[in-house]
């Protein structure tokens, strides 16, 4: 029993990084705007939760400094694609290939540093009940916290106005700026957002899961990252059971292999990605245009404000 | 579109003015230039091979030029980027991973001026040679100290990829571990990359839930060494000393020692002795150091490792030396006989008595 609680705790957290920067995603990609800079914006926030963790000693200092570094990466690429229309593609590869270098540059005296273990919440009675208490009620602060993140951004798109706005200005920006919106501001607003998230999502990485800081700590992360919003069609809890459908593969092959069980390792690191295809494919195939299943129609598009 | 061709000329010229300068330095100074498959920050295996280059610099001073490309995947890129370091102007290549192999044969028979040295692989070309350390000497010194030191008799181990390397490592730590401890069991998880903390760590854990407590590794990320320190339980360092990350759970580390090689084959290039040659040392070339045993080991233990690494040195005993018997009962070394290289760099089979089988 032991083991199959430590097996799903291991699943939920491999899985929150990827929760955090996929939301973030989701959030950006909803307004219109495709930042791949996600990889770049994790390793950033990676870096700065640990440094300011080993610098001030406080998990809060270091956890809120990755999120705003985060959001600070975001803010370079809105400029660059938002005020100088710069193209979003190019900009967002170049945001990961920057943050990788810039961590990679200044990180390289912290690899032997060390922070002490990130708390876990311990609620009386409830966390001791047997079985569900240590499932559910025994994790750190921060996987409650990516967990109702992804109801609230579902919230804000399901029932707020300002949600819907964010959703029109995504479909269709002329129209949204033609009734007086500023798509730019949104946008501005929306990329930051996401930057935060996946700032938090590389501190998850570099103060709870490692928790180490090492050049290249993500390996790859903000790109399955990506691939899960496709994957979730940018439906907030489909990206998030999606993240929870990675981190259980990853967790369960390496659980299998112990046990002795015989599955190929690569097949099973390639199912995530042959998910999204399928789903692109599907989206593709949704001759009849039912609105579950489409991307943000100006996803990708530069938006030039028309006088 | 015209100003786009206009760029793609101009970096043409550019890049083509550059290569001539660089044939021009040439002359004076032997250009000298690594492949390294993970960052020089990994503090790890890639690590080693930068302390390596070092040595060359401080060795020959200004009559080398070095440089390096780091984070190299294994693959197609690795080839783009041998083959500029080779068309670049350098006389002396070093490429330092397995997946390497491949692509460095051959960038190397298009520039049959150029020498190339890989690290690990086994095919050679009158301009390749390969060098590689006996890391299973080391393998089966902690192997030994695992067997002593598990309770649960559960030992873990994080492998990379199935290359007879690191089945090689696996099948002499196990045999290392057997030899003190019939009962040792060894959990064996591929992780299917050499560089991914995250995962390594989570491979860590997984070990740990299912009741290994000493962990061993051969991916390049100090992270399993970090999570055992967490967790309380052993860990075995990775081509670098890494005691700063686990002051308590590292017993040893395996520790590459790669700068007496780049010395040596710097200057046969510079005196125009280099020829393609093959080389293989371990513990007794000092090219395979072990890192100094942790204070906390029961005294017996740090002894018996240290007599064994003495016996691998003088030939005593030999890793594999027979009987080494396959897992299905085929015997491949008889009893008394010792093995051949041949065999130990081309291994694909696990010995008797591990409970796992090889992943295709």
């Amino acid at each position: 029993m032991d083991l199959f609680i430590n097996i799903f705790v291991g699943i939920i957290i491999a899985a929150t990084p990827l929760v955090f920067a996929a939301i973030g995603e989701v959030v950006v990609e909803k307004s219109g705007v495709l930042n791949l800079g996600v990889e770049g914006m994790m390793i950033t926030g990676a870096l700065t939760g640990f440094v300011m963790t080993v610098h001030s000693g406080s998990f809060t200092v270091g956890i809120l400094s990755a999120i705003i570094a985060g959001a600070l990466m975001a803010l370079i690429f809105a400029f660059i694609t938002q005020s100088l229309m710069g193209n979003q593609v190019a900009t967002g590869l170049a945001l990961t290939l920057f943050g990788l270098g810039l961590t990679a540059l200044i990180g390289n005296s912290y690899t032997a540093e060390s922070i002490p273990d990130f708390p876990k919440i311990f609620i009386p009675v409830i966390s001791d009940i047997p079985v569900l208490g240590p499932m559910l009620f025994h994790f750190d602060i921060l996987i409650y916290v990516s967990i109702a993140l992804v109801f609230g951004v579902k919230w804000f798109f399901d029932k707020t106005r300002l949600g819907l706005t964010v959703i029109a200005v995504g479909d269709n920006d002329d129209a949204a700026h033609s009734i007086g919106y500023p798509v730019r501001l949104y946008r501005y607003c929306t990329l930051m957002f996401g930057g935060g998230c996946a700032g938090l999502g590389g501190a998850y990485l570099s103060m709870v899961q490692t928790p180490m800081w090492v050049e290249g700590l993500t390996a790859g992360r903000g790109w399955i990252a990506l691939a899960l919003v496709v994957f979730g069609a940018w439906m907030p809890v489909r990206a998030m059971l999606g993240a929870y459908l990675f981190g259980g593969i990853s967790i369960l092959q390496l659980h299998s292999q112990g046990f002795g069980l015989a599955i190929d390792p690569q097949f099973l690191s390639m199912l995530p990605y042959l998910a999204t295809i399928g789903v692109l494919v599907a989206i593709s195939l949704n001759k009849k245009g039912s609105s579950k299943l489409k991307a943000p129609a100006c996803l990708g598009k530069p938006f030039y404000a028309s006088d | 579109m015209k100003l786009r061709k206009i760029f793609s000329w101009t970096g043409v010229a550019l890049s083509a003015i550059m290569a001539l300068n660089n044939t021009a330095q040439a002359e004076d100074k032997l250009k000298v230039g690594f492949v390294y498959v993970a960052p020089i920050g990994d503090h790890g295996y890639t690590f080693q091979h930068d302390v390596g280059k070092k040595a060359v610099e401080a060795e020959f001073g200004d009559k080398v030029e070095t440089t390096y490309v780091e984070n190299v995947p294994e693959g197609p890129d690795a080839e783009r980027v041998i083959r500029q370091l080779a068309q670049g102007g350098y006389d002396l290549i070093f490429t330092t991973s397995f997946g390497f192999m491949n692509p460095t044969i051959k960038v190397a028979k298009k520039f049959p001026k150029v020498k190339f040295e890989h690290a690990t692989g086994f095919k050679r070309a009158k301009n390749v040679s390969t060098y590689n350390i006996r890391f299973y000497e080391g393998r089966y010194v902690v192997g030994k100290m695992a067997g002593r030191m598990t309770k649960t008799n559960t030992i873990g181990y994080i492998a990379s990829f199935p290359i007879p390397e690191v089945i090689r490592g696996i099948n002499a730590a196990y045999l290392g571990a057997k030899s003190v401890n019939p009962d040792i069991k060894f959990k064996i998880v591929w992780v299917s990359t050499w560089f991914d903390p995250g995962k390594e760590a989570d491979a860590t854990k997984a070990l740990r839930d299912q009741g290994a407590d000493v962990i061993m590794q051969h991916t390049d990320s100090a992270a399993p060494i970090k999570i055992a320190e967490q967790e309380g339980v052993k860990a075995v360092g990775q081509a670098s000393d890494m005691i700063a990350v686990g002051p308590n759970a590292q017993m040893t580390a395996l520790v590459d020692n790669w700068a007496p090689y780049y010395i040596a084959r710097t200057k046969a290039a510079m005196d125009g002795t280099w020829k393609s040659e093959d080389t293989w040392g371990g513990l007794a070339s000092g090219m395979l150091t072990m890192a100094p045993y942790n204070k906390n080991l029961p005294a017996e233990v740090v002894a018996e490792a240290k007599a064994t690494e003495e016996d691998i040195k003088s030939g005593k005993i030999h890793v594999f030396q027979g009987p080494l018997v396959k897992q299905d009962g085929t015997v491949v070394v008889k009893e008394g006989e010792m093995p051949d290289d041949g065999m130990l760099a081309g291994m694909n089979f696990y010995v008797q008595g591990l409970e796992a089988s090889l992943p295709n």
